[in-house]
């Protein structure tokens, strides 16, 4: 936080609310109890604007803006659960779970992942596109770990949390489109990379299933995610 | 090179072109290149020097010369007597066994079987600006293009020109990008003029074309880079800017090739590098070439992917404008849009904005295809009807068809029906009629295309070529085109079209990028002109134009 930084105003939700210049519309949001769902952005980790649960409108803006890359403005109107951004929300929510096979009864994260819980609060009751069923190899080669893709939504989490926090890259996106996967090193099995450390940072900060502890039964992966902000905190103080 | 340096090569060049009485002009561009128009060139040359006649006839390759459907295209040039216009004749679907008739008929008549009438609708209704030169210069020359007035645009601005008078004049020609949003380029050039750089801004000129069926661009680098170089040199110059990308895909060689060739030649006669003619404005390009991802024409994906980074967007704002290439201010403009700038500045913005609608200024390149006679490269004054491209320009639709639609702005466009074919094209009006002007692929299309089909073809490219980044795009586009092949099996029903709707709708408003957000655009568009054709397939489970193949009995019965 450098000492330049202004103060300035806008309302949420017709909440008046203060705030930082450098802050974003989801960080001022949620320090006012103000909910804005969001699947990809996480305190600490460089926002990307991925998953759009984050859309809210901004009075004089045509656009849907991502809460969690958008940079608060004085004097900005933002209504972050409209009619409208709940619909698209849901839709949003309803292709996540038509592209990967995400059953929850027999996922170690029942109970504990955000898909699902944000599935629950937002009311998506059905999956109204087609289901897309493809196969998708699980990787369990790592000695602790395993990765799972078929409940992998892309956030792109663990590729971050591995290269800003960890420092080690080891995770990142190969194909394109529909076709896109999340990969370690140059496409090895996880257990031959060469550049991980075995932090376990990935696997606390996945989302979903996709990545945790091997030796978990169903619903036991509950993930530890205090970890981050403290990370990031420590560094802001070093600086 | 200084300003006096620069028109006595030019003066040389045209004393040395003056010494031959006869041209043979052989167009290489890759469209005359892909059916051996290099065999020709070379077997004229052969001819030539058969006949003795090195001294006088001169046998050169040269730019596109747009008639792309008649190619290979052979022009011949002889001196008049009165030193007017050089009495030039056009041939058509040349072969290299045609070299010695060729040759021949300087001395006399032209060879009546291979000519190509050049007084059609086709080259008359014309206006070129940006193909100025295409076809008239030899593109692997510099010194052609000095002959013809290149790069004392360039001098002329560096020595008598403020940066801002270089803005104002782009601000006042009225000039909007051509790579398809139509943003104003003066006003984009203002923001990153004003942009506080720091050290370093960066130029880049986006020649990443991708759209299916144009080939704008690529005509525009293969027959005259150095105008690509002069523009983007300006543009440099006016918003302080020294570095600068040309982001070409590595599909086009040739454009590489000549590009590569064009920045020795002008950084070895001191028209790019350090100190340019003595001031003190520098400006160096590096070519960067991209794997053919079409995303990675948007502007952000593309700077990502010249820092070496996965070709992926990211939300704006910040703009380019503000931080761009290595978190630098960037001025990013496409190939066409930095061909116009050396006319702007050498003739004035008021001349340019003389031309084309009120909020359309200039011409447009387009590339016309698919089923219609006159397939090629055609630059037409904004605002011209689409009747005039498609029945005069075009020379209509062959084998006594109908038309049907008019496809504009690639994946991101749409299909502009009959009923509105006496629209002018300019911007808005394309976006009116729920098309979009794109980069300028048009695609032509007759009776016979099955318009479902036609939106399916576009979205497996959205799908194919979303980069997966945004879960709206990634997941939205895949599901688009399972329900549109759904209805071009003939298994879909009213609920699904509603799907499809429904789905098209989140994709348009909630994804991150204009390719995106643009996805959806074939389906409104087909199903805003052509709704009927979509009912055949899904009640009827008949395809009217016959293209979709849809099998009896193929209801999906429900238990």
């Amino acid at each position: 936080m450098s000492p330049t930084v202004r103060v300035k105003t806008l309302t949420i939700d017709g909440q008046a609310v203060g705030a930082r210049e450098d802050q974003t519309i989801m960080q001022v949001a949620r320090e006012n109890n103000i909910f804005v769902p969001a699947l990809c952005a996480i305190e600490g980790l460089t926002p990307v604007g991925a998953c759009r649960l984050c859309i809210v409108e901004v009075k004089g803006v045509n656009k849907l803006l991502p809460a969690c890359a958008t940079r608060i403005e004085e004097g900005m109107e933002v209504t972050t659960n409209s009619e409208r951004v709940a619909n698209y929300r849901r839709t949003i929510l309803e292709m996540l779970f038509s592209e990967g096979n995400h059953i929850c009864s027999v996922c170690v994260s029942n109970g504990h992942c955000e898909l699902q819980t944000l599935a629950k609060k937002l009311g998506m009751t059905h999956v109204r596109v087609p289901y897309r069923s493809t196969m998708r190899r699980v990787d369990a080669s790592h000695e602790r770990f395993i990765a799972d893709p078929n409940r992998c939504i892309l956030c792109t989490r663990c590729v971050r949390v591995c290269d800003e926090i960890e420092g080690a890259h080891t995770w990142d996106v190969m194909g394109r489109g529909i076709n896109s996967r999340i990969i370690t090193d140059l496409s090895q099995p996880w257990g031959d990379s060469d550049s991980c450390t075995s932090c376990g940072k990935c696997v606390n900060v996945c989302p979903t299933g996709a990545l945790f502890e091997k030796g978990k039964a169903v619903s036991e992966m509950s993930k530890r995610q205090e970890f981050l902000p403290y990370l990031t905190l420590m560094r802001e103080g070093k600086k | 090179m200084i300003a006096e340096e620069l028109s006595k090569t030019a003066a040389a060049e045209r004393e040395a072109q003056a010494q031959f009485e006869h041209r043979i002009n052989v167009c290489v561009a890759a469209s005359c290149l892909s059916s051996n128009s290099d065999k020709i060139k070379s077997a004229l040359e052969t001819e030539v020097k058969k006949k003795g006649l090195e001294k006088s006839c001169q046998v050169r390759g040269v730019g596109c010369m747009r008639l792309c459907s008649r190619g290979p295209l052979v022009s011949t040039e002889t001196q008049g007597e009165d030193e007017t216009q050089p009495a030039s004749v056009l041939y058509q679907n040349v072969t290299p066994e045609d070299a010695p008739a060729l040759v021949e008929s300087l001395k006399g008549e032209p060879v009546k079987a291979l000519e190509c009438p050049t007084d059609t609708p086709f080259f008359k209704s014309q206006v070129t600006i940006v193909l100025e030169n295409s076809g008239k210069i030899d593109p692997e020359r510099i010194e052609e293009y000095i002959a013809v007035e290149g790069y004392a645009t360039l001098l002329k601005a560096l020595t008598t020109m403020t940066p801002a008078e270089v803005i104002a004049e782009i601000s006042r020609s009225g000039l909007r990008g051509r790579g398809g949003a139509g943003y104003s380029t003066g006003l984009k050039w203002t923001t990153v003029a004003k942009a506080n750089g720091g050290s370093r801004k960066y130029v880049i000129c986006n020649a990443d074309e991708g759209d299916p069926g144009a080939f704008m661009d690529r005509s525009v680098l293969e027959s005259d880079p150095h105008r690509i170089l002069e523009g983007m040199a300006l543009a440099a110059y006016a918003v302080g800017a020294s570095h600068g990308y040309i982001y070409v895909r590595a599909e086009y060689p040739l454009a590489i090739k000549r590009l590569r060739a064009a920045i020795r030649q002008a950084e070895r006669n001191g028209l790019l590098g350090t100190n340019i003619s003595g001031t003190t404005f520098s400006f160096t390009v590096e070519l960067r070439l991209g794997a053919g991802a079409f995303v990675c024409g948007e502007e952000t994906a593309l700077i990502a992917s010249i820092e070496g980074k996965r070709g992926q967007p990211r939300p704006r704002p910040p703009y380019p404008a503000e931080s761009g290439v290595w978190g630098c201010p960037t001025l990013i403009n496409n190939v066409e849009t930095f061909a116009n700038i050396v006319p702007i500045i050498r003739e004035g913005g008021d001349w340019f904005a003389g031309i084309g609608t009120a909020k359309s200024k200039g011409t447009k390149v387009f590339a016309l295809t698919g089923q219609i006679h006159n397939t090629g490269l055609i630059e037409v004054p904004m605002g011209t009807p689409l009747r005039e491209i498609v029945y005069e320009i075009g020379g209509g639709i062959p084998g006594g068809k109908a038309f049907k639609a008019v496809q504009t702005g690639g994946p991101s466009g749409g299909c502009i029906p009959a009923q509105h074919l006496d629209s002018p094209v300019d911007y808005e009006s394309l976006i009116q009629l729920g098309s979009f002007m794109g980069s300028g692929g048009m695609i032509i299309m007759d009776e016979t295309s099955c318009m479902v089909d036609v939106a399916t073809y576009f979205m497996e490219f959205c799908m194919s070529e979303s980069c997966g980044k945004c879960v709206p795009c990634r997941v939205g586009t895949a599901h688009m085109y399972d329900l549109l092949q759904k209805i071009t099996r003939g298994e879909a029903t009213m609920a699904d079209l509603d799907l499809l709707l429904e789905v098209c709708d989140v994709v348009k408003n909630t994804s991150l990028c204009g390719l995106g957000m643009g996805a959806p655009q074939p389906i409104f568009s087909t199903l805003r002109y052509f709704r009927d054709e979509y009912l055949a397939h899904i009640e009827a489970k008949q395809c009217p134009a016959g293209v979709c193949k849809i099998h009896e009995g193929n209801e999906e019965v429900i238990a």
